[in-house]
């Protein structure tokens, strides 16, 4: 029982590394760069829905619109003035780009909001679900946090395998020269994938903060390593890999706080991911890819 | 198209530029020759906060009220650190620079642990008004206004166990930060000869201090009455919200970290009701002394104080008592005055907010009694 219950904390905070990682894994699969400020878009999502709810009392689904709204917008201002003029630079320009962003986004929301905590209340209004008289607790946070990103994942799936655009940014991804002679717009596809992985940082920023209800201007940072470190296990690019790297990262995560050490949970965490990429490099569900030299 | 880039770095330089304007705001008061210059070093900005302002607000009233009685006068000079070890040494330094001569704070525990060995060398009085850490008071130039974490730790311990509060106790805390792991170590120990039992003892880092799933569940397997909570209040907070969520209801006591569990921005007090903590301040006491304060302050600034503020408070009396007993004079410089506070801080007794009959130790330990209070309707209640 014992076990059955760190294994639902385990999902839970899996769910929400898995929810960070898609947004992450969209990105890189498309436009093939790690974008690092992922993590503090998630951040401003999360704010702004904490200030639309506690500060101006519009109902939270009003609130999580207008901040996926916001979010987007944001994605693709960062893409147009930080990435764009770096498409032709070598990879590590547009890391340490990225890596920028982040922190300028960190500092802007000190500046804004300040640097005190603030506590979030939780949009999800699901009761905690109890099985066997109470001794197991799911949370509706839980709930709803597997079902989101569960849904998400499908619809990304779909959305890149079955639609026109979707297609369209598969061939980017393959071949960004190739795909513009074919008459792909490449830098409408590619502020596109931004503007949809932006948007879903939103959504998974009002999730985290209601399963973690505290709100700092770092509070997307360690969540987003976390969760990069999810979609490199899973296999970066791949979407199901996110997932599943997320999920189960948040397992090993809690079980090995539960049986192991609470204070070396990080350790076996990134112990575990090390283990993985020396016998699977591209991770769980990564395409091997032959690079030409 | 590198237009449009240099455009953006220079924006972003702009708005680092801003941001670093706004969190070094630092409140001078008029400062001229014949007085003599405080400098204090806290967290104005960032996740503590609220213990850099307390005591910015409460050393500037005592400072105000010395110095409406003529005589001695005092300028206070606050500077930020952001509980960051780094900028706190660099607030020391500007601080030298602007020639003050004692030294209230730091504030917060682990920057003060690397600005006390630089104030030995450089000998400059420091009296901090809650750093807590034994380490801090090593050195005899080094005085504290709090208590030190093991005597906390053993404090929480016996207040527990004297007041029959529970006999079956698990703890979380925070094992990367010095002042946590302090008061742990000293709780279990004096908690053992109490006869209290300690059914789960666990840790988080300051890297992993969002989901604490696990460390309640531990709890609240454990069958323990009670959860001693010795970290800070953002914590907490979350620690109590998983606790209400797994419908865990024991009872959680904390120490002076606790202090500004209230001021959380949008979090839900009804669950902090009954939470206890130990502080050697209750803004709700009768006596004058913290009567007159609170109402003071209350006009000033418009909030209740909390510990941190009336520490400082405390910490700016024993400064200007010192002084008079010691003789110091605003013209002497700040080694000459280390060495007549260091010895006059052994021999004055001080009658104050956090303590009646307050007195220092060579060690630079203070000498008083601990109070609990306990959260009701959302204010701070003695518990005696």
């Amino acid at each position: 029982m014992e076990f059955l219950s760190y294994l639902i904390n385990g999902i839970s905070l899996g769910s929400v590394y898995a929810i960070i990682a898609l947004g992450y894994t969209m990105v890189y699969g498309i436009a093939k760069m790690l974008n690092f400020a992922h993590g503090d878009v998630i951040m401003v999502g999360s704010y702004l829905v904490f200030i639309g709810i506690n500060q101006m009392g519009i109902p939270p689904l009003v609130a999580i619109i207008i901040s996926m709204v916001a979010c987007t917008l944001l994605g693709i201002i960062i893409e147009r003035f930080a990435y764009k003029p770096l498409r032709g630079a070598s990879s590590l320009a547009v890391l340490i780009t990225a890596i920028g962003v982040s922190y300028l986004l960190q500092n802007l929301a000190l500046l804004f909001w300040g640097s005190d905590p603030k506590s979030f209340t939780s949009v999800v209004t699901i009761p905690p679900l109890k099985l066997a008289n109470g001794q197991l607790v799911i949370s509706g946070e839980t709930i709803v946090t597997i079902v989101t990103s569960t849904v998400i994942m499908i619809g990304l799936m779909l959305f890149v395998n079955r639609t026109k655009v979707g297609n369209a940014m598969l061939a980017v991804s393959e071949d960004k020269g190739a795909a513009q002679l074919m008459g792909i717009n490449v830098n409408y596809t590619i502020a596109l994938t931004f503007a949809i992985g932006s948007a879903l940082a939103a959504v998974a920023g009002v999730l985290l903060c209601s399963a973690y209800p505290t709100l700092q201007p770092t509070t997307g940072a360690m969540p987003g390593i976390k969760a990069f470190t999810a979609a490199v296990f899973g296999g970066i690019g791949s979407i199901p890999g996110a997932m599943l790297g997320g999920v189960l990262l948040g397992i090993i995560e809690i079980l090995s706080k539960a049986y192991i050490s609470t204070q070396l949970a990080d350790a076996i965490v990134f112990a575990v991911l090390i283990v993985v990429l020396l016998v699977r490099p591209t991770g769980l569900l990564g395409k091997k890819i032959n690079e030409k030299v | 198209m590198k237009k449009a880039l240099s455009m953006v770095l220079a924006a972003a330089m702009a708005f680092g530029c801003v941001a670093c304007g706004s969190t070094g705001n630092s409140k001078e008061s008029t400062a001229n020759s014949n007085t003599i210059k405080i400098g204090s070093i806290g967290p104005l900005t960032g996740g503590a906060a609220i213990y850099g302002n307390a005591v910015k607000n409460g050393a500037q009233l005592a400072v105000d009220e010395i110095n409406a009685k003529g005589g001695l006068q005092f300028s206070l000079r606050v500077e930020d650190d952001e509980n960051d070890v780094e900028k706190s040494i660099n607030a020391y330094n500007s601080l030298k620079d602007w020639g003050m001569q004692v030294l209230l704070g730091t504030v917060t525990t682990q920057p003060c642990l690397a600005v006390a060995p630089e104030t030995a060398q450089d000998n400059i009085f420091l009296l901090t008004p809650s750093a807590s850490a034994p380490e801090i008071v090593a050195e005899d130039n080094a005085f504290q206004v709090c208590f030190t974490d093991p005597n906390l730790g053993t404090a929480a311990a016996e207040y527990i166990a004297d007041h029959n509060l529970a006999t079956k106790i698990a703890i979380i805390y925070d094992s990367s930060e010095a002042y946590s792991s302090g008061v742990h170590d000293n709780f279990k120990q004096a908690a053992a000869e109490k006869g209290l039992e300690v059914l789960a003892d666990e840790a988080f880092t300051s890297d992993n201090k969002t989901d604490f799933s696990v460390q309640v569940q531990k709890a609240k397997n454990s069958g323990a009455e009670l959860v001693f909570l010795p970290i800070y209040y953002n914590e907490a907070n979350l620690i109590i919200q998983e606790m209400n969520k797994q419908g865990y209801d024991a009872a959680i006591f904390g120490c002076d970290g606790l202090d500004g569990l209230l001021t959380i921005k949008g979090a839900d007090t009804s669950l902090f009701e009954d939470v206890m903590l130990l502080t050697p301040f209750a803004a709700d006491s009768s006596d004058e002394l913290t009567q007159n304060f609170v109402a003071k302050y209350k006009e000033t600034y418009g909030d209740t104080p909390n510990q941190f503020a009336a520490d400082a408070y405390d910490g700016v009396y024993a400064i200007w008592t010192a002084c008079e007993q010691a003789g110091v004079t605003a013209d002497m410089d700040a080694s000459d005055v280390c060495d007549k506070l260091k010895e006059a801080m052994t021999q004055i007794t001080l009658n104050g907010l956090t303590g009646e009959g307050m007195k220092w130790e060579a060690s630079g330990e203070v000498n008083k009694t601990p109070k609990a209070v306990k959260i009701v309707n959302g204010a701070y209640v003695s518990m005696e």
